[in-house]
């Protein structure tokens, strides 16, 4: 069929089952904003600054496992899109970024709007183009979406010079991909399984690391499968709650620099680390040479190149962890669980030694009695997407989470600004959940532009703001670090949080005691419209437990009786 | 990184022919902070790929990260960390035409090469040897006054 390139672009998209594609339009990209103007094959959203279009791109793929699509056009179209791939990048989330470019003539020249996209984006995403011809795009396109998605997935980018667009060409999108350099590896290797699995069996104290890899594998099943069938106890990655469920009596919780006590504890004295799908990040294992110091490591991973990175691994598995579970569960059906029970009673003690607590107030509201309520009132309806900061790790720490994709962050670049957007893009995929965005005073206002975005298209995020009048991680360092010079950390200067929302088309609520926040999150869970909870917190509530950068995880700040009091 | 065991080691890297192939190699050495010595780059007759030589050096940990994130590279086909190789390096170096012709000609005989060009002031000569080799000739001809010296990086086929 004969159409121009910039129906190339939204025949593909359609063609890809994609229903919403999140953008902003500009010079380069306008053929192709002609064409979804023309067409009702998906529905778009404008967001109102490209950043936000590229995180809600990365929600919607993160609450449903699909390809997440955002559109933008050249120059500062698309450097405003870099912090969004690179976030999806680090978090390894299935994403297409389609971007303008000035037209092919133009290209080398400094024209207007012109920057090279491939060049500044190549670090961080998992591959991309600059088209050159017309008959190339259909191939290219399809190659996208499918690199995206297989393997270690990523975010990947398609620039396309204007001209292009406009060209009419032949059409035939691609029924199968074959990129000959491009083989990923799903199955595991059948004798390393093999050997894995006798070194379960013949461990004392085995440890399941859960992480990311897991969820984006949908191999949460599996995974309690696996711990059930052993009675092995689990901890899990920030990126993996929700894969053991909160009240699954054989998760100890998260481990590392926020980790609680019997997680990092089992972590240090573990004869055998199960890695399923985790990275081994600086932020989990602390001290690298103090790390699962007494442990041999299997590690199941889709990236050969994480295994080995940072530790030495004794039995290395490169494949899929559901293909590879898949494989290793028959194989267990003869583990005498008993064998672990010792090691259990060992990490139950030290859950009750030091559980994950905090001193609550009835004077003030304290944040994690606030995410715990949220947890009370909605739990496994809601899907929780957060900012960066404090409010993120206790989230993370508080959240009684009970599946996997209901928990959505930006882990590994740790972006703030990520969360408002990705719940508007979590929201547009999944319609029927409560989609709540807890967030910090200063994180939110890195995209607070998203209130028009989501007040527009009648989106209803709830974002609860915990409001410390401080950029509280960077503040809690400095207390603990820098003898408390709070430099440039003090946000006392505040914008009225109820008035911006609803100078925006939204919702506002001021909320200072607990019956007005359990008011408030009622009142808002009832309403079709986006909403700003602004939450007055303590203002010198510290994450606990932690391990100071660079610490042993067995060397933790634990929570004392005078934590959350005015310093 | 670790420098304990650094040791030299030559890689070939096999890629697909496509536009910023050689960016997104060298864009990764760059971005994770990996050496190279040096690079040579050329199309593979007949197919449609090229052929990457690269010199590094690096800890065996370092070898195997490079290996690896190579591997992850889209357009890259095979990744060849080589052990028995046959490696060679050219070189060309630019004499005055006053200096002894002849001891120059037979010291670059002795290293496979002779002179190739001669000009109205310089002479021209190439040798094609093994790198370590390169090194001691460059350090013979330096009594003969070169003005300029010119690395072709190396080349290497497993054996």
């Amino acid at each position: 069929m004969q159409m121009s390139g910039a129906q190339m672009v939204c025949e593909a998209i359609i063609a890809e089952g994609v229903k919403t594609v999140f953008g902003y339009p500009g010079g380069a990209i306008m053929h192709v904003y002609d064409e979804i103007y023309k067409q009702n094959g998906f529905e778009h959203i404008l967001n109102r600054h490209e950043q936000a279009s590229v995180h809600a791109a990365d929600g919607y793929a993160r609450a449903t496992g699909e390809v997440g699509v955002a559109m933008v056009t050249s120059g500062p179209g698309f450097t405003n899109a870099v912090t969004g791939l690179a976030t999806a990048y680090m978090d390894s989330i299935p994403m297409v970024v389609i971007s303008g470019q000035v037209p092919l003539a133009l290209i080398g020249t400094d024209g207007f709007q012109e920057i090279d996209a491939v060049g500044i984006s190549r670090p961080c995403t998992k591959h991309n183009f600059l088209i050159r011809t017309l008959e190339e795009l259909p191939r290219v396109l399809k190659e996208a979406f499918y690199i995206a998605r297989s393997g270690r997935p990523g975010p990947v980018l398609v620039d396309v010079p204007k001209d292009i667009t406009v060209e009419i060409g032949e059409f035939k999108y691609p029924d199968s991909v074959d990129i000959p350099s491009y083989k990923p590896t799903y199955k595991g290797n059948k004798r390393q399984i093999e050997k894995a699995v006798d070194a379960i069996k013949s461990a004392k104290k085995p440890l399941l690391y859960i992480g990311g890899g897991v969820v984006l594998s949908n191999a949460a099943d599996l995974v309690r499968e696996l711990a059930e069938k052993t009675q092995i106890p689990a901890v899990e990655t920030l990126m993996a709650r929700g894969v053991m469920g909160a009240k699954n009596p054989l998760l100890l919780g998260m481990l590392g620099m926020h980790g609680n006590y019997a997680s990092n504890m089992a972590m240090s004295e573990t004869d055998l680390v199960i890695s399923l799908g985790a990275r081994f990040d600086d932020r989990v294992t602390g001290k690298l040479s103090e790390f699962a110091k007494y442990a041999d490591i299997i590690h199941v991973d889709i990236d050969a190149a994480n295994i080995g990175k940072l530790v030495d691994v004794d039995y290395p598995i490169v494949g899929d962890v559901t293909q590879v579970l898949e494989k290793m569960l028959p194989l267990l059906d003869d583990v005498d669980t008993d064998r672990y029970n010792a090691w259990r009673e060992i990490l139950n003690r030290y859950d009750e030694l030091h559980p994950q607590s905090y001193v609550d107030s009835d004077d003030v509201i304290k944040p994690q009695w606030a995410i715990e309520r949220i947890g009370e009132l909605i739990g496994e309806d809601a899907i929780i997407t957060s900012d960066v900061g404090q409010h993120q790790m206790w989230a993370a720490q508080h959240y009684p989470f009970d599946r996997p994709r209901q928990w959505i962050n930006s882990g590994g670049l740790g972006t703030m600004g990520f969360g408002f957007p990705a719940a508007i893009g979590a929201k547009r995929a999944c319609p029927e959940k409560t989609v709540i965005n807890i967030t910090g005073d200063g994180s939110i206002l890195m995209n607070m532009q998203e209130l028009v975005t989501a007040a527009e298209y009648k989106i209803p995020v709830i974002n609860v703001i915990l409001n410390n009048h401080f950029l509280g991680m960077v503040r809690q360092w400095q207390t603990f670090f820098y003898e408390k010079r709070y430099s440039e950390t003090d946000l006392s200067f505040q914008p009225n949080f109820k008035a911006l929302a609803e100078a925006c088309g939204g919702i506002g609520y001021d909320v200072t005691t607990k019956a007005e926040f359990d008011a408030a999150l009622k009142d808002a869970i009832k309403q079709d419209r986006v909403c700003f909870m602004n939450v007055q917190t303590n203002r010198f509530e510290d994450v606990l437990p932690m391990v100071p950068a660079g610490g042993a995880l067995f060397n933790m700040m634990l929570p004392q009786k005078t934590q959350g009091e005015e310093k | 990184m670790a420098h304990s065991t650094n040791e030299r080691r030559v890689i070939s890297v096999v890629v697909m022919n496509e536009s910023s192939v050689l960016a997104r190699v060298t864009a990764l050495f760059a971005g994770r902070g990996y050496n190279i010595e040096s690079l040579t780059v050329a199309p593979i007759p007949n197919s449609e790929m090229s052929h990457i030589t690269i010199a590094t050096n690096g800890s065996t940990k370092v070898m195997e990260q490079i290996t690896k994130q190579l591997h992850k590279l889209i357009p890259v086909y095979k990744v060849i960390e080589h052990e028995e190789m046959v490696e060679k390096e050219m070189v060309l170096v630019k004499f005055p035409i006053a200096e002894n012709l002849s001891d120059i000609s037979a010291l670059c005989s002795t290293y496979n090469g002779g002179i190739v060009n001669v000009g109205k002031e310089m002479v021209i000569a190439q040798v094609a040897d093994e790198p370590k080799r390169i090194k001691h000739f460059i350090e013979a001809a330096q009594r003969y006054n070169p003005c300029e010296i010119v690395r072709g990086g190396v080349v290497a086929i497993e054996r």
